[in-house]
């Protein structure tokens, strides 16, 4: 009896179509992905077992570091309102150059009269450790502090742009003393803001 | 180019015809590379989200000091000391029942805890109240913890006090201040 001959068969496959596929998610994902933005104080979050993730609209976070307080609130929009309503407050004129790119800032931390220095750098010259000395958070001579009006003007802005209450999120130091956390904590009481989020790092159960 | 023809002269048609090369290419090294990427991306994405961990602080009002009344037995009193330490006691600072140091974490404060919650459940019927008062000389790292660990054991009465100059001696006396 004659054998039956069965074909060697190719084990190459063709790849064309898995590698179109393959670059189509990839492409996806790196556009839908948020670039990790520069920060001018660089902190080491605590961990906790929290799962909840933090939210991306109508959020303001105070980053507390070596003392520091850096203060940046969510959308060009509401920046830029903040900014009105805080040179009227201290009654410093910005030009509506500056205000554009102020409202390009995620987030700062010097006195209000040295903002239009910080405003003026590009953006890795503003970025620099240490060269941003913090908002000033104590009161003077019975005056509000300046990072109170900060934390007023943006809850205020939020208010009439977007018509929801502003969230706030303490982004703190693992290291950082707790009075620096506490005096944060009281301007915040102050304006009757009592419920805001810790930032954290994913941590497990023991 | 100028080379010379040493192939003898011989065979018709002195054409020379170059050979087929395959169009194909193998993509498998670069289907591996893209895949890989794709894990990192996907994986990157979903991470790099930061948490947050909600606090409900209670309403503070200026004029009125008037001070939170839970009863005695069911309060606990957390002290956070240096050196990562806690001190933690049962009842007023004026006479604290059992203070004791212990550590953060699992074995540390959380047995404790889990064991009031029984206790105190067992004799009064409702849950524990617990009471944070972080001292100057504890760190942010601490509360979240502290709080964690409040979260964890499902303590949902708690609250972030100031710490008293009575509190402060008792955390001098075991030396975590």
């Amino acid at each position: 009896m004659p054998r039956i001959k069965v074909p060697r068969k190719s084990t190459a496959i063709d790849m064309t179509a898995m590698c179109d596929v393959a670059f189509l998610l990839l492409t996806f994902f790196i556009l839908t992905a948020t670039a990790r933005q520069q920060e001018p104080l660089a902190v080491d979050t605590p961990s906790s077992t929290t799962q909840i993730k933090q939210p991306t609209e109508d959020i303001a976070t105070l980053t507390i570091g070596k003392g520091k307080v850096f203060f940046g609130v969510v959308g060009p929009r509401v920046r830029q309102s903040t900014l009105d309503k805080m040179s009227e407050r201290y009654a410093l004129p910005f030009t509506p150059g500056e205000k554009n790119r102020f409202a390009l800032i995620e987030s700062f931390g010097v006195p209000v009269g040295n903002l239009k220095q910080i405003i003026k750098m590009d953006g890795a010259d503003r970025n620099k450790a240490g060269l941003q000395p913090g908002i000033p958070v104590d009161s003077i001579s019975g005056q509000a502090s300046e990072l109170h009006w900060w934390i007023y003007n943006a809850r205020v802005a939020t208010k009439e742009l977007n018509g929801t209450e502003l969230r706030f999120s303490i982004k703190g130091d693992s290291k950082e003393e707790y009075p620096t956390i506490k005096k944060i904590i009281d301007i915040l009481q102050k304006q009757e803001v009592n419920k805001f989020s810790l930032i954290t790092a994913l941590e497990g159960k023991d | 180019m100028a080379e010379l023809d040493t192939s003898g002269g011989g065979g018709k048609g002195g054409k020379v015809r170059s050979k087929k090369a395959s169009t194909r290419v193998d993509l498998t090294a670069m289907v591996d590379l893209a895949f890989l990427l794709i894990t990192f991306f996907m994986l990157t994405t979903s991470l790099n989200k930061p948490q947050a961990m909600d606090m409900v602080m209670p309403d503070k009002d200026e004029k009125e000091q008037e001070e939170l009344k839970v009863a005695d037995d069911r309060t606990m009193t957390i002290l956070l000391g240096s050196k990562d330490k806690i001190e933690w006691y049962m009842g007023t600072v004026d006479n604290p029942t059992t203070p004791t140091v212990a550590d953060y974490g699992k074995n540390g404060i959380r047995k404790a805890l889990l064991d009031k919650i029984k206790s105190v459940k067992a004799s009064t019927g409702k849950g524990l109240f617990v009471i944070i008062k972080p001292s100057v000389k504890s760190n942010y790292k601490n509360v979240v913890d502290i709080f964690d660990e409040m979260n964890i054991v499902n303590v949902e009465q708690r609250a972030l006090a100031d710490i008293s100059p009575d509190e402060v001696a008792l955390l001098e006396r075991d030396g975590i201040y």
